[in-house]
């Protein structure tokens, strides 16, 4: 698929088929070509960054208290995907994570239970022993196994490859899918290539049963550069099939910002609009701070509304966060802040 | 407005009350003028500033009658004759450099005074109008020994005893945008601010004692419109500055003709903010929201009427709509309110009063779903569709968060209908593309054009209307020429002294 592409001439190039996605069918209508791709997200209106990153930083000097924080806290860690994406991840690495996921404060059983952990895709099997029977198996009720694939980070490999990579994470238990995009084709303007591969990898994420395993689209917004890119490639994601637009790799700085989060966000709201359809959205690396993912749910609700503050619809791809919300739970609960020595590495 | 979805019991968007403490602020029971450095009882009868949000009494504020005219005006003369002429450029910017730390640093009381007394959110008074009253202070203090640059040629004079009359919408940051040029351009002043918002004025005297300024060189005195009156009719001022509303300043500009008082006055205003099919339609949804619900609409620049290209319009107003009801309309002290309270019963009626004539004149009213509080003044944002020019809403000032959509179908189209109004002070444009926007910007007569923002204030940029919305410009170089004359202009009449403010050394 890569390569037919190349060396066309660009005729042929614009009035190649896409693969017939269904919301892409519905939404551009009649033929789906790279053409009428191209024409539908170019025809999206701006951003302006200097107003979008005045709204942000405006829902960010929202002052909650109380009641409020006490739930905001609780929901943090009910959206974590709590995550380890390192080379150096071991079996036993994975199975504390697990461990934490289960239980993030033992000195407290009311704290909830994180929404998933995230992991490359050979410690699939060691994440779903682990959990055992806190374990969904696809189900609403337990913890996500969220695999990353297609050749993460940085997406650099053929098609055929990161269909292996999804479907043998598929295979192993993952209940979810986060994949990345091929920014290099994305900044050429091959937005088709891009297209047909979220396609194919969302195939790739169905299982035996005919079911299909979420699949979470990362658009790597800190390599896309404009806004305008993250509008367009948001919509690219939701057109090809993404069940979620997530931000980044957390191995590309800047990672997650409120900005960004915040422009998906009304991507998703306008999706909403045109279409009654619900898409996710997950923030993922940079957010380490309680007050920080306050400013999100803030963000959300206040775009989206606040019936996308679940786990259905929203996640926290991090590591670290846990702990400082742990703490600041802590404090609510006791009057006392602790220190790190009072919650568990991982 | 919290209520959106009153189904679900509790909601995370019902946020906890998170208001900001009062105790920062020692407020006095009773408050006189400030004259010659020192609170003095005025001769009027004495009133009460009450907090529009409550209606609750927060200070007894002194009245001036003309006799506390006499005496205030007597003091800025005698100031700048015998001080405040007498010092150097870089010498009166030092005060104003000092005056602008002590705003600074007594920022949040500022803030939750202001809040008090206006009606605004606190999240305004702490985020917008305190930071640029330091702004505008650190800014015209360097200018003070830097006059010879301010486009009046070498050596340019000082005017004398400066009348001013502020309003109630921006108290402290109107106060900041007279005073600030005056004192740096060597004038001293005698400032009136408006009967239903004295305290911050109040607040800031102390902070003048505070600087050390010299006494007499501010002036501030309490009253109503015939306090006003008196101070700007005085023979002993060398000029008047002025804002508010038109009617009022017409009065002015006539009482002051053939007098010799330099005279600017920034007026009233019917902002349109012109929305173009290819604006970044959610960035300009924000700058709709602010133009207009931006401190309750009481803003003379506030875009009050919505000018969108027809192919937009539905979808504009829907996201309009939409974006209306996640705003929060309550106590002006919680730091989550969007929307505070109007800041007086006589301006709530007004409010009322055109909306209610413009739903008669058949535009469609839509008014954001929100539990008004018991007490206290206030008024739901308000949108008034389908709009013609002709209709009163269109016209008048209405003062409120009450925007009035229009469409138009062409660039020339829109250009006519922003201009078709008697006023002419802001306009905004929004579109992606940056060759339109000049273009536009090119034939609308305001006096500041913002491009795809609106509201911005920055003490560099000069503001100032076209046509009925006044004369003169504040803010920036161009600023301080309403303090100013040139030193070539001939008779310094104007003054009572010819001593001049920036080259001591070289005139001596």
């Amino acid at each position: 698929m890569n390569a037919t592409t190349q060396g066309l001439p660009a005729q042929t190039f614009q009035a190649k088929a896409l693969a017939p996605a269904e919301r892409a069918l519905s939404m551009i209508g009649g033929d789906l070509t790279e053409k009428s791709l191209r024409l539908h997200l170019e025809g999206l209106a701006g951003v302006d960054a200097v107003g979008l990153e005045q709204r942000a930083a405006a829902l960010g000097t929202r002052s909650i208290k109380t009641t409020s924080k006490a739930w905001a806290l609780d929901t943090i860690i009910e959206l974590i995907d709590l995550t380890t994406l390192e080379g150096a991840d071991t079996p036993g690495k994975v199975r504390s994570l697990v461990a934490k996921a289960v239980n993030p404060d033992p000195s407290d059983a009311t704290t909830p239970r994180v929404a998933a952990v995230c992991v490359y895709g050979d410690m699939v099997p060691h994440a779903v022993q682990a959990l055992g029977g806190a374990w969904s198996r696809g189900t609403d009720n337990g913890i996500n196994v969220a695999a990353v694939a297609t050749a993460f980070p940085s997406g650099r490999s053929s098609l055929a490859i990161k269909i292996a990579d999804t479907s043998e994470a598929v295979a192993a238990g993952a209940d979810e899918i986060d994949m990345v995009i091929d920014r290099g084709a994305f900044l050429s303007g091959n937005f088709g290539l891009v297209f047909d591969q979220i396609v194919a990898v969302k195939e790739a994420c169905r299982r035996a049963d005919g079911t299909y395993a979420h699949l979470k689209v990362i658009l790597e917004t800190g390599e896309l550069n404009t806004y305008d890119n993250v509008r367009r490639a948001s919509w690219l994601a939701i057109l090809a099939g993404g069940d979620f637009i997530k931000t980044s790799t957390g191995k590309v700085a800047p990672a997650a910002t409120l900005p960004v989060t915040l422009l998906m966000l009304e991507v998703v709201r306008d999706w909403h609009r045109l279409t009654g359809e619900r898409i996710g959205v997950k923030p993922a690396g940079g957010i380490r701070t309680s007050k920080d993912a306050i400013k999100y749910l803030v963000t959300v609700a206040e775009t989206v509304g606040e019936e996308w503050l679940t786990p259905h619809l929203f996640r926290f791809g991090a590591s670290s966060l846990l702990n400082d919300v742990l703490l600041q739970r802590q404090k609510l609960t006791t009057g006392r802040y602790s220190g790190p020595d009072y919650v568990t590495m991982d | 407005m919290t209520d959106v979805n009153p189904q679900s019991a509790s909601r995370f968007l019902d946020y906890a009350p998170a208001p900001e403490s009062t105790s920062i602020l020692h407020l006095k029971p009773s408050y006189g003028l400030f004259i010659n450095g020192e609170f003095v009882d005025g001769h009027g009868d004495s009133f009460q500033t009450i907090s529009p949000a409550t209606e609750k009494t927060i200070a007894e504020i002194s009245n001036a009658d003309s006799s506390d005219v006499d005496a205030a005006v007597a003091a800025a003369r005698s100031a700048y004759t015998r001080t405040w002429s007498k010092l150097s450029g870089a010498d009166r910017g030092k005060y104003l450099f000092r005056i602008a730390r002590l705003v600074q640093e007594r920022a949040r009381e500022l803030a939750v005074a202001e809040s008090l007394d206006n009606g605004k959110p606190i999240k305004e008074s702490r985020d917008v109008d305190v930071p640029l009253v330091a702004a505008w202070f650190f800014y015209y203090a360097g200018w003070a020994d830097k006059l010879d640059y301010a486009g009046l040629g070498p050596n340019p004079r000082a005017l004398g005893v400066a009348a001013q009359v502020i309003p109630w919408n921006f108290p402290l940051l109107m106060l900041a945008w007279k005073v600030a040029p005056a004192l740096a351009a060597g004038n001293t002043v005698v400032i009136k601010p408006a009967e239903t918002t004295p305290l911050s004025a109040l607040i800031f005297a102390e902070i003048l004692q505070q600087a050390d300024l010299p006494a007499g060189v501010v002036n501030i005195i309490t009253g109503a419109g015939d306090t006003g009156e008196a101070l700007v009719n005085h023979p002993d001022v060398n000029k008047v500055a002025f804002t508010g509303s038109t009617a009022v300043g017409r009065a002015i500009a006539k009482s002051v003709a053939g007098t010799g008082k330099k005279v600017t006055l920034e007026l009233g205003g019917k902002a349109a903010n012109i929305v173009f099919d290819d604006a970044p339609i959610d960035q300009a949804v924000e700058g709709i929201v602010n133009g207009i619900f931006f401190n309750q609409g009481h803003v003379c620049c506030a875009g009050s009427r919505l000018l969108v290209q027809e192919n937009i319009h539905d979808e504009v107003v829907d996201r309009l709509k939409s974006r209306l009801m996640t705003l929060r309309l309550g106590d002006p002290l919680d730091k989550n309110t969007d929307i505070g309270a109007i800041n007086s019963r006589e301006q709530l009626e007004r409010i009322r009063e055109l909306s209610d004539i413009g739903e008669k004149e058949g535009a469609d009213r839509w008014t954001a779903p929100c539990a008004i509080p018991e007490n206290g003044f206030w008024f739901a944002p308000t949108i008034f569709d389908n709009v013609s020019t002709s209709s009163t809403i269109a016209r008048e000032e209405v003062f409120g968060p009450v925007l009035s959509v229009l469409t138009f179908r062409t660039p020339a189209e829109a250009i006519a209908k922003a201009n078709n109004t008697p006023y002419g002070l802001s306009a905004g444009i929004w579109s992606d593309k940056g060759s339109k926007i000049l273009a536009v910007a090119d034939g609308l007569r305001a006096g500041v054009i913002w491009a795809n923002t609106f509201n911005r204030f920055d003490p560099a940029s000069p503001f100032g209307g076209f046509k009925e919305s006044g004369y003169g410009r504040e803010g920036g170089r161009h600023g301080l020429a309403a303090y100013l004359e040139s030193a070539g202009w001939g008779s310094p009449a104007a003054g009572s002294t010819t001593v001049s403010t920036t080259r001591k050394q070289a005139s001596a």
